[in-house]
């Protein structure tokens, strides 16, 4: 019906309409369809719910709106009215600190988009980034005095193979007796945590050895701290990490679409027995993705110590008692999986989130308690929408058919 | 009589963007008689009867049942005004019972809310003896057969009091044997005055069952026929529009070195049953031996053995003089084996993959595809385009996605795959499967010119006209054993006898 090799390709013949196909794959294909529309279409009905939702816990649609208005000027976000580079005013510091968080998660993004590309569902995010974060702690602390550079790339390839390798628990769990990763990557973040709250603890061999009172660790020294290339006396500046971030995105995306381990990666994520057929070892492939997922997790946890935290506080810092690990989970669902899309989701996580918590959660327009809420309103009712995805999706293809019907004089053919 | 029509279909036109599907077809049924739908995939026929159940709305035409014209915008009021559909995917639910899928939606009730199930049991007895489907309405349906299943989905539509049945490729998923069972059924529903529609592209079929034939090409009706006075030749010319040859031609084998050696091969399936028990053979270059049995007789298991997909038990197999250490399809590979796989869209082909990324599947980590780790996504691009025009792959570029094609394209890009790695030994399981008249006689053209060039060729298949038009040795296999090696003229019966394991019978 149609010549070979001519683009754009035609659709598919309409006898293929109702062929089988597994559920992944329809989704695939419709995602492809989707494009960015739905990610964002997803974004829009979640911000207008969650406006409704606080419109009607506070009687007034005016202050919900107040609310958002709230959010968006604590994410920095009006600091492009008035750019500037001073830290001291409150839009750039606020700006700042939103790249602070976007960049942890841009890193848990990442990490559970590239089991997901594997056709595995890391929820371990939290315990690598545990990982990371206690083992760039330690070797932080270990080589004080030695020159910035090496000490600062020792703890930083340190943490993320500590991570890496406790991800792969979870892949060599999955791919010898069968263990699925959703439930070892749970038992490993619980692991995770109380083995770091035991290091850290009253007499833990990784504790404060000025305090020996308090659940602490000690401080990374100077020389393996990242150094801010925005900042200003007496404030916290951002930190090079968000460069290492990025560089990642770049990273994830070349391994996944020019390198053969990401080639691997997508066949066995697609369908492990078609790539069984072509020679691919999958077990392999379950470890390494899953190690690989565990490293950019693992990375989020480096940054944040050595950039920000530089110690670990057991219910002082909120770094314990983080979610980033949980919330990579809706950044990479809302990214698609795919390294931009990821970066994109990430910096609408990190600005809700800051925004939230200190712009919001500072003023008093709305009950505090319902403030800090709001980032887990959104996030929850994105990935309820992502879940629903097919939903929207026809709700935009039928708004597309009934385009192309009303706009196609009748009896046009190709 | 010719005027008494269950059904007119009237220059029905459907367009989808960029085809069009239907292109004033016209197509009538008349009450108690089987009537086919042929043409190739992608013809139409599956949209023509999607319009008519309903699926689709038609962009222009008029539909007639029993007389008045009718427009269903769902499938619900097509099954009301007594039109029934069997897809060739059923529909069923595999936890429950025969009984309870057939009464699925329509549930005779007692006490306004609970299932009647003595009465959903005993009208579904009732059908099953009136036209002898021999079906057990108690039995849960993942444990019956597929013929049954099928059977199944006949008896849902006529519970819903269906007086016209629409079978969509009903024999696709059927044994020879269960086709000819289903074809009495046909038979005795036909005696009950129902009328069915009957889709295919397989000639032999619709020359057997039905009384008047439609052939479909490229969403337009070509002909219709009655059966008295068609031959397989003069539909094939109508289905593709050019005259098919339907006997592979070929000259006589000259088979040369062996190429595939089995010894005493013992395989066990996943659930540990020993399917293949102790299997030798061997295949020549330049010749293609035939493995022919019913499904289920261990032939999966001793392909995957082959292709280093499934681990072997006892017994050695060679490939171009190298024994497969262990089982790995890497290993395999590398030695020599060319595998067209008998699913080809659960294992043959990433759906999700483009064309490109497909022909790269076994080679993505080599020259030229890729060096040090390195993919260079222009190479694949390039070796598919010449594939794409080497094979006549249709319906899409080097970046189209596999999943997007027809199955007969699929099916051309796995073999493209695979012969373009100029392999040993070319296993070709159930290569045809699904396809229609142009795929498969292009597939059989394809095989015999493979073997010219020296290829080892094992072909593997449940069609039993296939193996006899191919091979040049035909080896037997049940429960897993050989029990029959033919190289001259050999009946087709002989052959069917030994499938049914009926040699040891004869002996004994």
């Amino acid at each position: 019906m149609t010549a070979p090799g001519k683009s754009p390709s035609p659709p598919p013949a309409p006898e293929e309409f109702g062929d089988p196909g597994t559920l992944a794959a329809r989704l695939a294909v419709k995602q492809r369809a989707g494009g960015i529309v739905i990610p964002i279409l997803t974004v829009v009905f979640a911000l207008v719910i969650s406006i409704a939702v606080v419109a009607a816990t506070q009687h007034s649609v005016h202050t919900s709106l107040v609310a958002f208005k709230e959010i968006f000027d604590g994410a920095g976000l009006n600091w492009i009215a008035h750019p500037t580079t001073n830290l001291q005013n409150l839009a750039a510091y606020n700006l700042s600190q939103t790249l602070l968080q976007t960049s942890t998660l841009i890193l848990t993004g990442l990490s559970v988009a590239f089991a997901f590309r594997c056709g595995m569902f890391n929820i371990g995010g939290q315990g690598q980034y545990f990982v990371g974060l206690i083992v760039a702690n330690w070797l932080g602390v270990s080589f004080a005095g030695m020159s910035p550079l090496p000490h600062i790339l020792i703890a930083m390839v340190g943490g993320t193979l500590a991570a890496a390798a406790y991800a792969g628990i979870a892949g060599v769990l999955k791919a010898t007796v069968g263990a699925h990763e959703v439930i070892t990557t749970i038992m490993l973040n619980w692991i995770a945590f109380w083995t770091v709250s035991w290091l850290i603890g009253a007499g833990g061999p990784l504790q404060n050895s000025t305090d020996p009172t308090n659940p602490v660790s000690n401080q990374v020294a100077p020389s393996a701290r990242l150094p801010d290339f925005w900042g200003a006396q007496g404030f916290q500046g951002v930190h090079i990490g968000l460069f290492v971030a990025l560089a990642c995105v770049v990273v994830f995306w070349i391994l996944i679409s020019r390198t053969t381990l990401g080639y691997e990666v997508r066949a066995v994520g697609f369908n492990p027995d078609a790539a069984a057929y072509g020679g691919i070892n999958v077990k392999k492939n379950f470890i390494r993705a899953m190690a690989i997922s565990g490293a950019f997790a693992g990375l989020a946890g480096v940054i944040d110590m050595l950039g920000g935290a530089t110690n670990y506080q057991y219910g002082q810092l909120d770094v314990p008692f983080s979610q980033v690990g949980f919330i990579g989970i809706a950044v990479a669902l809302l990214g698609r999986n795919t390294a931009l899309g990821t970066l994109l989701a990430a910096i609408l996580f990190g600005g809700l989130l800051y925004g939230s918590f200190h712009g919001l959660g500072s003023s008093s327009v709305i009950d505090p308690t319902l403030a800090s809420n709001i980032p887990y309103i959104v996030q929850g009712l994105i990935v309820l929408f992502i879940g629903a995805d097919v939903l929207l999706m026809s709700v935009w293809g039928s708004r597309k058919k009934l385009r192309w019907r009303s706009s196609k004089p009748a009896g046009a053919s190709a | 009589m010719a005027d008494d029509l269950v059904l007119e279909m009237r220059d029905i036109r459907k367009e989808f963007p960029g085809v069009v599907a239907n292109d004033a077809v016209s197509f009538d049924v008349r009450r108690g008689e089987v009537h086919a739908l042929l043409g190739e995939n992608g013809a139409g026929k599956s949209t023509l009867m999607n319009i008519l159940y309903g699926l689709y709305k038609p962009d222009g035409g008029e539909i007639r049942l029993n007389g008045k014209p009718v427009s269903f915008s769902s499938a619900r009021e097509a099954i009301e005004a007594g039109i029934g559909m069997v897809h060739q995917h059923f529909m069923l639910i595999p936890v429950m019972t025969v009984a309870e899928n057939i009464v699925l939606g329509t549930e005779p009730v007692k006490g306004g809310v609970l299932l009647d199930e003595a009465s959903a049991d005993r009208r579904v007895t009732e059908m099953a003896r009136t036209f002898n489907f021999a079906v057990d309405p108690d039995a849960l349906v993942e444990d019956i057969s597929v013929g049954q299943q099928q059977r199944v989905e006949i008896m849902k539509a006529l519970y819903r009091n269906a007086d016209l049945l629409i079978l969509d490729e009903p024999t696709a998923v059927l044994t020879p044997q269960e086709a000819s069972d289903l074809f009495e059924i046909l038979r005795s529903l036909q005696r009950e005055g129902l009328s069915i529609i009957f889709i295919s592209h397989k000639l032999n079929e619709v020359l057997e069952i039905a009384d008047r034939i439609t052939v479909l090409r490229r969403g337009k009706t070509i002909e219709t026929v009655p059966r008295e006075g068609a031959t397989e030749a003069s539909l094939a010319r109508a289905m593709v529009g050019r005259d098919v040859l339907l006997r592979v031609e070929k000259a006589p084998a000259t088979p040369g070195d062996v190429l595939l050696e089995v010894r005493d091969l013992h395989v066990r399936d996943d659930r540990d049953i020993e399917k293949v028990r102790g299997v030798s053979l061997d295949v020549r270059a330049g010749e293609i031996v035939g493995i022919a049995g019913v499904d289920g007789n261990g032939q999966t298991e001793l392909i995957d053995a082959l292709a280093g997909l499934r681990a072997i038990e006892s017994g050695s197999v060679t490939i171009a003089g190298r024994e497969l250490a262990h089982s790995n399809a890497r290993h395999a590979l590398d030695a020599g084996i060319g595998h067209i796989p008998e699913d080809r869209q659960r294992r043959g082909l990433v759906l999700e993959f483009s064309i490109a990324e497909n022909i790269a599947l076994h080679d993505y980590a080599k020259p030229p595809d890729a060096r040090w780790g390195w993919i260079f996504p222009k190479r694949m691009v390039q070796r598919a385009r010449t594939l794409i025009r080497e094979f006549d792959v249709r319906g899409g570029g080097p970046f189209t996605a596999a999943g997007g094609l027809s199955g007969g394209n699929q099916q051309k890009l796995v073999a493209a795959r695979e012969i373009s790695r100029d392999p040993a030994v070319l296993i070709a399981a159930q290569p045809t499967r699904g396809l229609d008249v142009g795929a498969i006689e292009y597939l059989h053209r394809r095989l015999v010119t493979e073997r010219d060039k020296g290829r080892a060729i094992l072909l593997v298949s449940l069609e039993l006209d296939e193996i006899l038009s191919l091979s040049d040795r035909i080896l037997v296999i049940y429960e897993g054993e050989i029990v029959g090696e033919h190289s001259g003229e050999v009946s087709e019966e002989q052959i069917g006898l030994e499938m049914l394991g009926g040699r040891e019978r004869e002996a004994a």
